[in-house]
């Protein structure tokens, strides 16, 4: 099994899919074999892009294709209310690759989503995918080999390369998800966690953070207390100088809070093993689950 | 970060009926009018702790108040000088509060942090000393709160519902401008009732697009750091020799740390992004060249960024600037194939291994 998409199959739409990103991603998703059934332009409703149908609303593609998830490629100042638009339209499942969207909005959309009974995924992340089943978002297709290991990450590039190092050492992963890398994401790498905890088929979790907020620090808590499966972390910026805002909207030491030594000490402190380098990752992984 | 100004943030405080003193905005001499009472005359710069450094003076007429001005004018205020100065009355003072609203990271909500330990850091002050209290935007601020408040702040019946406005105001601040910050320190306890003697406020670059009313300036930044943000591009300079280029904000700082591990000094941060256009691949090795001294490393896991792209643009940098530091190229994932064979038929060799490259990048920044 898997984490979140855990349904081959799952009838999936792109809302922004006419854009450069929209288009080429929906295509790459296609090829990674997940079930893309439509996209979302206002206006251009009733094209079709790569043999994909174009919807004028949500609402419409989810009447003609029965659509339960969508990812979400519309840029910052409409991506809100495409979400909003999605969550109204009965989608319980919105990946959101856009990144800068405000953190006022994310707030609000959270807490809407909790009460509307949807999941988000992001934003300012490349998405998640399940080995075997779906991808919804934007990773590289030929990184993935059915395994194992679950990732999660706050990273882009970053967690491809992980995942391939994890992949070429002859592991492989389940689930792999980009929480995304701002100040308040959909879904956190406490709950990712949590699920990988659930999850069967994941035998061994890697948890992928970086400098900013208490996000590791509260994870390596749920580790200590509900987490029996082997568990390996890496974070980068331990060289990050404070105040600076490194690339990601969170990625950001303030005074002497969300350094990578606090992060590094909580999940030490919580039994796991952290990676000094990502080549390192599949080596801990093996020593704490035997050979597999 | 958008940081305002104090004035600034205070003609926002009024708008938003949070009471402030009578101010007004001097620059020159000329401005400042006669008078006879305790003013206080304050430098208008963005830095902490500008009083400890004589940018905040007590002035008891005009004659006072100018020579103040200039020696303030004078001083260096981490590479600011000051233009712009608060005259404002100097209340006496009872008693100096904290309060702020800011984003919680971990509750995902916005906060009030409230204290009656105010004026100074108020991550110098103890946590129980601290009220703190998540504020639901679906929400707003409750009654309740402002009653739980002004109980903790230990004020008397008559400042109740006055704190309950600040807390309103702020958190309006907050809210319809998009802040990540809106601070007052000190919140002054005088006998003219609460007023707020400073004020913070910080606005977050990703809503700027909705604010057209604020200006855009940024404060603390490098030279080079200021051009990137400019040109859309993420760049922060540290202290080293070592230039570097990776895709991604976590592949960045791992690159770094990877290098510092390994015994080298990264020079900079600097994120490419997803691009495919080798023109940007060509600025981005530009700006880096400025910061790099001895070999530049561009680190690429290819994915929206393709290799052939980055080589393209690799090869067409080298030609232009012909650098005189060494370059490791390393390049995984989408198109590496393309991307490796465009940079060997230019005599560019680039590596597939990230702990190798890392070691050639610190062997030959050592040479």
């Amino acid at each position: 099994m898997a984490i979140i998409v855990t349904e081959k199959g799952l009838p999936v739409i792109v809302q922004g899919i006419t854009g450069h990103q929209g288009s080429f991603h929906a295509s790459q998703m296609k090829a990674f074999g997940t079930n893309i059934v439509g996209g979302v332009t206002p206006g251009k409703g009733g094209t079709s892009i790569n043999g994909v149908p174009v919807f004028d609303s949500v609402k419409d593609a989810v009447k003609e294709t029965g659509a339960r998830a969508s990812v979400v490629f519309v840029p910052a100042p409409y991506a809100p209310d495409a979400v909003i638009e999605a969550i109204d339209s009965g989608i319980k499942l919105v990946v959101i690759i856009t990144e800068h969207i405000p953190f006022h909005d994310m707030t609000k959309l959270k807490l809407y989503a909790k009460l509307m009974g949807a999941r988000l995924v992001g934003p300012n992340g490349p998405g998640i995918t399940s080995v075997g089943i779906a991808k919804l978002g934007i990773m590289p297709n030929s990184i993935f080999k059915s395994g194992p290991v679950g990732v999660v990450s706050r990273s882009g590039t970053l967690t491809y390369e992980i995942v391939n190092t994890i992949s070429e050492a002859g592991l492989g992963e389940t689930t792999v998800i980009g929480i995304g890398g701002d100040q308040v994401v959909g879904t956190t790498m406490q709950e990712a966690v949590r699920m990988f905890q659930q999850d069967e088929a994941t035998k061994a979790i890697v948890v992928v953070g970086e400098i900013g907020g208490t996000a590791e620090e509260e994870t390596a808590e749920i580790i200590k207390k509900e987490v029996n499966k082997p568990v390996v972390a890496f974070i980068a910026g331990r060289y990050a100088p404070p105040g600076k805002r490194m690339g990601h909207a969170g990625a950001i030491i303030t005074g002497n809070k969300g350094t990578a030594q606090s992060k590094i000490q909580a999940f030490q402190e919580a039994g796991v093993k952290v990676a000094s380098k990502p080549s390192e990752i599949p080596v801990l992984i093996r020593q704490k689950l035997g050979n597999v | 970060m958008v940081d305002l100004l104090e004035y600034e943030g205070k003609i926002i405080f009024k708008e938003y009926g949070i009471p402030v003193p009578d101010f007004k905005v001097v620059s020159d001499e000329k401005d400042i009018p006669d008078f006879n009472e305790r003013m206080v005359i304050k430098a208008q710069v963005p830095t902490g702790g500008r009083g400890k450094r004589g940018g905040v003076r007590i002035v008891n007429n005009r004659e006072e108040a100018v020579k103040a001005m200039n020696e303030i004018k004078n001083i260096n205020f981490d590479g600011y000088r000051a233009e712009k100065f608060i005259l404002e009355k100097a209340y006496v003072i009872k008693k100096e509060l904290y309060i702020s609203v800011t984003l919680d990271r971990s509750v995902e909500m916005p906060v009030t942090l409230a204290s009656a330990e105010g004026g100074v850091d108020i991550n110098s002050v103890p946590q129980e000393k601290i009220y703190k209290k998540p504020i639901n935007p679906f929400v707003g601020v409750t009654e309740y709160t402002k009653r739980e408040l002004s109980k903790f702040l230990g004020l008397s019946e008559d400042h109740a519902q006055e704190i309950g406005r600040i807390l309103v105001g702020l958190y309006s601040i907050y809210d319809k401008l998009d802040a990540s910050l809106v601070e007052i320190n000190p919140l002054g306890l005088t006998d003219k009732g609460l007023i707020a003697l400073d004020s913070k406020i910080t606005i977050e670059d990703d809503a700027l697009f909705r604010h057209k009313e604020i200006p855009v300036r940024y404060f603390g930044l490098d030279e080079i750091e200021l051009e990137a943000k400019k040109k859309g591009l993420s760049f922060v300079k540290l202290e080293g020799d070592i230039g570097i280029i990776a895709n991604g904000a976590g592949l960045n700082m791992a690159t770094i740390d990877l290098i510092a591990q390994a015994g080298g000094k990264p020079a900079n941060f600097f994120d490419l992004g997803g691009t495919d256009d080798p023109e940007k691949v060509i600025q981005a090795i530009e700006l880096a060249s400025k910061v790099t001294n001895k070999v530049l490393f561009i680190n690429i896991f290819g994915g929206v960024t393709r290799c052939d792209t980055v080589a393209r643009g690799v090869v067409q940098a080298i030609n232009e600037l012909k650098p005189k530091f060494k370059l490791v190229v390393r390049i995984r994932g989408a198109n590496e194939e393309e991307g490796r064979k465009i940079l060997l038929d230019h005599g560019i060799d680039s590596m597939l291994n990230l702990d190798e490259a890392v070691e050639r990048v610190v062997k030959l920044a050592g040479e």
